[in-house]
């Protein structure tokens, strides 16, 4: 049985990957994932399961070791938050190409500059087409839940891809809050001892990170995002798995009162929470209001996006990251891609909400759907809008 | 390059391009991209060796006799060794 | 639910104090959650940590600006935080001082409730330091009565290891000494 604790968030996620047993931890602290990073050290320090924590100097070095460990058939986890991110970026699209199933934990920050050190989603929107899995999380369970299941969608040999978990910086990693940890001997029972499909080892000899020259690169990227978009499948089966072992429920877009909702909104991450009060608020006055908050961000749940908002007549996409000069946030750039072969779309309406830390409260929600429908009349010569910014 | 067998399409692509047959970058011959080729003048030679530890390419091999020789499938010109042959006892000489 | 605002300064542990609050609520199956105010801290700088407790899931997440409670660790910061901004009208203001609760509603220019304690005095006498984030806990225990008493002992006892009696005796102390003069 899973004990209930209550445990700072960033701490639980170091916590999950233990119970994975990871083999080698290769993390360089930033704000505000630190806590991840400190808490695996300890874990290693304290020698509680037997793996290598290696200390790098850059983020750069900390993928590249994770590479590197993961080519010899080691299970790696590593971790990071905007700047680092942005810095491990060269090495993401290799990551993926070489095949190697490494976890990330993303504390999600957003990006200088201006220097800002607090939540937003511009870090993971930067990596968006590097080839990982991208999980989004609502609350501390789930980034327990998301961080045991990486591993297991990432091993898959169907799949054999590198997965990020996102967390909001600040408002999940430094928030102590209750969680479900579930046991060693459930998480062993979840998840097997990792089989990895090739290592670099004397007896097996393999050469990895090879050259394609121009006759065979297409068909290696191709293969790759063959492998993403069979990894829907395995998502799928993993999650089905999870719920039937541990009874909580994980679905690429978790909808919440959408059936039969007019006005949909859709969020990721932690805001989820916070907007899921705004929507029972506007229910109790009347208002048809629902939402879907999107917890896969890649791949991209074209089809369960369709089927769920088919029947409404405005969409408010929320994004906590901006695309300069681009067709509004990256969110809605892709659900608009998603839904324009679509005969009964909703008219979409974009904000750019909670950048670089700003907070949203219950109203600023309420207050977002309630002028959505008045919004839409004004589309698309305003395409998207920068929720509450002093004009 | 001619002979360099690879996958037809991108299903026959093995998972992250790895190659398991070790040494099969010996069936790539580099030695099509020279222009020069080295050239020893083994009376001018003093068996030291250096050509052996600068070759780039891992290419030169020493002889029966202690000489040495450049194995042209592999070696591309670059001509390292004739810069770093004191005695100056290899030559860079056109290909044919 | 009930919402609590701390004002302490960088190193006096307001920090600890929510988390020990979260976890004590938690054990005993209760709901809540403990954050600081985010981003950079400095030693000695004025900083907010935060708790929500309920009986059900707590789902909001933004920050907290009609605080039930508020809580005053160190009594210098009265003249320099507007330590009552938010407040809800029947909520309750605590301080660590030895002055009345009058004298502090003149202060501060505030009617709404005032609970006062020598939280520093406690402090140097049972741990030896002028730290009061537990003591201070004590207090806010006795006026919100939001966990029991002994739900701290696990948490504490966790947290400070061989210090952790001594903090104890602190919490208790200040749980039974803290003036609740609204009464």
């Amino acid at each position: 049985m899973s004990k209930r604790i209550g445990m700072e968030v960033a701490i639980a996620a170091a916590e999950a990957a233990a119970l994975c047993r990871f083999d080698v931890a290769a993390v360089y602290p930033i704000t505000p994932q630190s806590h991840v990073a400190e808490h695996l050290s300890d874990i290693v320090a304290d020698g509680r399961i037997d793996a290598e924590f290696i200390t790098v100097e850059s983020e750069h070095s900390a993928l590249s070791s994770a590479i590197g460990a993961a080519g010899t058939g080691a299970r790696v986890v590593t971790a990071t938050s905007s700047q680092g991110l942005m810095y491990m970026h060269e090495v993401l699209p290799i990551a993926s190409a070489m095949r190697l199933p490494i976890v990330m934990i993303i504390a999600n920050r957003a990006v200088s500059g201006p220097l800002n050190i607090w939540n937003d989603h511009t870090d993971i929107m930067h990596e968006r087409d590097t080839g990982w899995i991208s999980l989004f999380a609502q609350n501390g369970q789930e980034v327990v839940d998301m961080t045991i299941q990486a591993f297991k969608i990432g091993e898959h040999r169907d799949v054999m891809l590198p997965v990020n978990v996102n967390m909001d910086g600040f408002q999940l990693t430094h928030m102590v809050e209750p969680i479900l940890m579930p046991e060693q001997e459930e998480v062993d029972k979840f998840l097997p001892a990792y089989k990895p499909y090739a290592m670099v080892h004397p007896d097996t000899p393999v050469s990895m990170g090879t050259l394609a020259m121009p006759e065979f690169y297409a068909e290696a990227l191709k293969a790759k995002d063959m492998a993403m978009a069979a990894s829907r499948k395995i998502i799928a089966q993993v999650w089905k798995d999870w719920e039937k072992q541990f009874g909580r429920k994980y679905e690429p877009i978790e909808a919440h009162r959408a059936e039969d909702a007019e006005v949909l909104m859709l969020t990721m991450g932690s805001m989820g929470e916070t907007a899921e009060i705004a929507i029972n608020e506007l229910r109790k006055h009347g208002v048809k209001a629902g939402l879907l908050k999107l917890k896969l961000w890649r791949p991209f749940p074209f089809e369960e996006l369709k089927k769920l908002t088919k029947n409404a007549k405005v969409l408010v996409v929320t994004d906590r990251a901006v695309s300069f000069g681009g067709p509004g946030g990256p969110v809605c750039g892709e659900v608009k891609a998603a839904l324009y072969d679509e005969p009964n779309r909703p008219k979409i309406v974009n904000y750019l909400i909670g950048l670089g830390g700003r907070d949203l409260t219950i109203s600023d929600f309420v207050d977002m759907m309630k002028r959505a429908a008045e919004a839409t009349k004004k589309m698309p010569a305003e395409a998207y809008e920068y929720y509450g910014v002093r004009e | 390059m001619a002979d360099k067998k690879g996958p037809e399409t991108w299903k026959e692509m093995n998972p992250g391009c790895m190659v398991f047959r070790p040494g099969s970058s010996r069936e790539y011959h580099t030695g099509s991209w020279r222009a020069q080729k080295p050239v020893w003048q083994n009376e001018k030679c003093i068996k030291c060796g250096i050509c052996y530890i600068f070759c780039p390419e891992g290419c030169i091999k020493e002889d029966e006799e202690g000489y040495f020789v450049a194995d042209l499938n592999y070696c591309k010109g670059c001509g390292i060794c004739a810069h770093e042959c004191w005695p100056g006892a290899i030559k860079m000489v056109e290909e044919d | 639910m009930i919402e609590v605002r701390w004002h302490g300064r960088g190193g006096q542990g307001a920090v600890t104090s929510v988390e020990m609050l979260a976890l004590a609520a938690i054990e005993e199956g209760k709901f809540a959650q403990g954050f600081p105010s985010f981003g950079p801290e400095r030693r000695g700088a004025p900083v907010t940590a935060f708790n929500r407790v309920d009986d059900h899931q707590i789902k909001l997440r933004s920050g907290i600006y009609n605080p039930d409670v508020v809580v005053v660790l160190d009594e210098s910061l009265i003249s320099l935080v507007n330590v009552t901004e938010g407040l809800k009208p029947d909520g309750v203001l605590i301080v660590n001082t030895t002055r009345s609760a009058k004298e502090l509603a003149k202060l501060l220019n505030y009617s709404g409730k005032i609970a006062t304690v020598d939280a520093l005095g406690i402090a140097r006498q049972e741990l030896g330091v002028p730290i009061t984030n537990t003591t201070m806990l004590g207090a806010l225990i006795k006026v919100t009565n939001v966990v029991k008493l002994d739900s701290v002992k696990g948490p504490i006892e966790h947290r400070f290891g061989r210090i952790a009696q001594k903090n104890m005796n602190a919490l208790q102390r200040a749980h039974k000494e803290v003036k609740l003069n609204y009464k």
